[in-house]
């Protein structure tokens, strides 16, 4: 059991990865490529949250002057890190987000295919 | 120092965004530029600092236990803060050229070269892996934003965000890179995984160098990862343009070289071995085909974007070799390049705001009469082949001994005819828009952006100052750069303090002296050849612009020759260049496949 679950997250996160970019490369349309460039992000969220992960572990709650936890805690830096990786994600997808409806405004479509393209 | 170098034009901009919009135009531009120019100050005073010694500060005092690092740290040596110098002067030179931009009305434009710059400084003196990847993303984003600026463009939304999401899907790949090495290690400081990354299994760092490396190589526009780089040009407003080819392209190649030189320093030895030879061919392969694209271009900005290209792959063969001397000729020939880009992309905006427009072929002859355009256009495109002094000869005049001493010496004259091309491609359309020299050429249907450009300023009499000013100084420095007379012994120690990633490492952690760096003089009589070397590559630059300009007065064999083996190549390679974002993604994603199972195989 628990060898299945310490390699889920990683068989998760590349199923999520490959999605993302064929989803991302197949695209037709702006919302729906952003919101897959949003699936390709989340597996690097789930890389560092299975990175931090231990069997049976609890919350990683330390107290000044409290007694520590019995027993093994998550590991704290890599929930940091995915917590700052999803602000930056949160980031990119709002500026992409702007860019087509923008896109919509202007061009009148959201199929990246009908837009005026630079070429070569 | 280095703290408030980052902090500086982080809290400017800040300053901007939110109170921007009630101050006048003056005082916006006042603080954007002081707070650049301080920036560049700090940057200049930590590069001299670092000359003989790696300076550490662990932010907030948390300093390491034993072999853990526990806080983050800065660890700041030549190249990093020669890198935020460059970056500085760079900033500087854009908001002084942007000055004229009626678009930057609201300040904007201000507050993102600003974010920018910090993310650029933070990149170069960050001495943690997860630091590098926020900076990373920080100057990611302001770019993905000022290649957006002229949002009214359709071409331009899609410009953008063909360089936004082809360069989030290498940054997911940097983190997951840096999730694996964390998950092996424990570490996240770049001087612990350097001492900690050999004892961890061989495949998780070899995996994790493939996807850190394709990661960062999207940025360094190595081919297969480079098709979001010329929309990115052709759309983004030309002081932005000089920023990302002349400071943002050189970060991926910076942070490439400064993780293969320590972290990954078991799967990259020096001397382009192992998984070094990937990268030499990458940029070999970048060289050649950044070179013939940008020949072919007839869009003055992207015709300067692509020639960014092939310089950032003659770059990446010297990061791949990583000796001492070959990372001394990547930095001195970042900074050369950098300097010599920054201005010639002014240049391209000068010329689109006297002429209205970057079309080589359409503007033929139009620009005659025009100095400034003219001076910097032409000069730049001599010192992008290689023209002595500027320190792009240097650079060059460098390489080519670290080549011949690696022994891949016959690397050398693909390099030098691909900045041959690039520099005649650059002399080519200073010829014809100033001079009025070729054929007369049928107009080109204004396709896809190909030929278009929106004028990005008001009109005004004459060329003015604050234009022409920051193109012809950044030439200047190039050039002054190149003559001083302790740049390439400099750019030597450099070079060998970059590579020498085990001292780094014991600087870091346990504050042992940098050793003295040993560096070989030149030998008699080579500087000269050099030079001869450098005004050699400037003429033939020369000789391929007129040359293909009155291509009508060649012999007929000499015309059937080019028209059978240029044509249907260049056709084939243009081609690929689709400007689908999903065509992009699906090179990026098979490109970095096949690194990665050859880093497995070479590594």
């Amino acid at each position: 059991m628990s060898a299945v679950l310490s390699h889920l997250p990683w068989a998760v996160a590349a199923w999520l990865l490959a999605c993302g970019l064929y989803g991302v490369a197949t695209s037709r349309n702006l919302v729906h490529l952003v919101v897959c460039l949003s699936v390709v992000q989340s597996s690097t969220y789930l890389v560092l949250l299975g990175v931090g992960w231990r069997a049976g572990a609890t919350a990683p709650v330390v107290i000044a002057g409290a007694p520590p936890a019995a027993g093994p805690v998550a590991d704290p830096i890599v929930q940091a890190l995915m917590l700052t990786d999803v602000v930056v994600g949160a980031t990119v997808t709002a500026l992409l987000l702007a860019l087509a409806v923008q896109v919509h405004e202007r061009a009148g479509t959201l199929d990246p295919d009908r837009l005026h393209r630079l070429r070569g | 120092m280095g703290a408030i170098a980052i902090v500086l034009p982080l809290a400017a901009a800040a300053f901007l965004g939110a109170l921007g919009h009630r101050l006048p135009r003056w005082a916006r531009d006042a603080v954007a530029l002081a707070a650049a120019a301080a920036t560049t100050a700090l940057a200049v005073r930590l590069a001299l600092a670092a000359r003989d010694d790696l300076l550490v500060t662990w932010l907030g005092g948390w300093r390491p236990r034993g072999d853990v690092a526990v806080g983050v740290a800065l660890a700041v040596d030549a190249v990093g803060a020669g890198f935020a110098t460059l970056s500085g002067v760079l900033a500087v030179a854009a908001l002084v050229f942007s000055l004229r931009y009626y678009e930057s009305a609201e300040g904007h434009f201000q507050a993102l070269v600003l974010l920018f710059l910090a993310g650029l400084v933070g990149f170069g003196l960050t001495g943690d892996l997860f630091d590098l990847f926020v900076f990373f993303e920080l100057m990611s984003v302001s770019a993905y934003a000022l290649a957006g600026y002229k949002s009214e463009d359709p071409a331009t939304l899609q410009g953008a965000l063909h360089f936004a999401v082809v360069n989030t899907i290498g940054a997911a790949l940097v983190l997951l890179g840096l999730a694996l090495l964390y998950g092996a290690t424990g570490a996240l400081s770049i001087a612990q995984l350097a001492g900690a990354v050999p004892r961890a299994p061989r495949a998780v760092a070899t995996a994790a160098f493939g996807l850190v490396s394709c990661g960062f190589l999207v940025k360094a526009a190595a081919v297969p990862f480079h098709f979001w780089l010329a929309d990115a040009h052709a759309v983004a407003p030309a002081p932005a343009c000089a920023l990302f080819s002349g400071a943002m392209v050189p970060a991926g190649l910076y942070a490439v070289a400064r993780l293969d030189a320590t972290v990954f320093a078991s799967v990259v030895p020096p001397g382009g071995a192992g998984a070094g030879s990937l990268l030499v061919g990458l940029g070999t392969l970048s060289a050649v085909a950044g070179a013939a694209l940008s020949f072919a271009q007839r869009h003055l900005k992207r015709l300067l974007a692509f020639s960014t290209i092939s310089h950032a792959g003659i770059i990446l063969v010297a990061v791949g070799i990583a000796t001492p001397e070959a990372s001394a000729a990547a930095a001195a020939y970042a900074l050369g390049h950098g300097l010599v880009k920054g201005a010639l992309f002014l240049g391209a905006g000068l010329v689109l705001h006297r002429l209205r427009s970057v079309d080589e072929v359409a503007l033929r002859g139009k620009g005659r009469g025009l100095v400034a355009p003219a001076l910097v256009l032409g000069v730049g495109g001599l010192a992008l082949a290689g023209a002595p002094p500027f320190a792009t000869a240097t650079g060059e005049a460098l390489l080519h001994r670290a080549l011949e001493d690696a022994g891949w010496g016959r690397l050398g004259p693909v390099l030098l005819v691909a900045s041959v091309v690039t520099g005649a491609a650059v002399l080519r359309a200073t010829l014809r828009i100033f001079a009025g020299m070729g054929p007369r050429l049928p107009e080109a249907p204004d396709e896809g952006g190909e030929t278009s450009e929106p004028p990005e300023t008001r009109r005004s009499r004459g060329t003015p100052l604050t234009m022409a000013l920051p193109a012809l100084a950044l030439l200047a420095l190039a050039a002054v750069a190149g003559t001083a007379p302790g740049f390439a012994d400099g750019a030597r120690a450099a070079g060998a303090r970059l590579v020498d990633g085990r001292a780094y490492a014991a600087r870091v952690m346990r504050e042992t002296p940098i050793p003295a760096a040993t560096t070989r003089p030149d030998a008699p009589g080579e500087r000269r050849k050099a030079t001869e070397r450098g005004a050699a590559a400037a003429l033939a630059a020369l000789a391929l612009a007129v040359g293909v300009l009155r291509r009508t007065e060649l012999p007929p064999s000499v015309r059937r020759v080019a028209r059978r083996v240029w044509v249907p190549s260049i056709h084939a390679l243009r081609a690929l260049h689709t400007g689908r974002v999903g065509d992009s993604v699906a090179w990026l994603a098979a490109g970095a496949a096949v690194f990665g199972g050859l880093a497995f195989l070479l590594g």
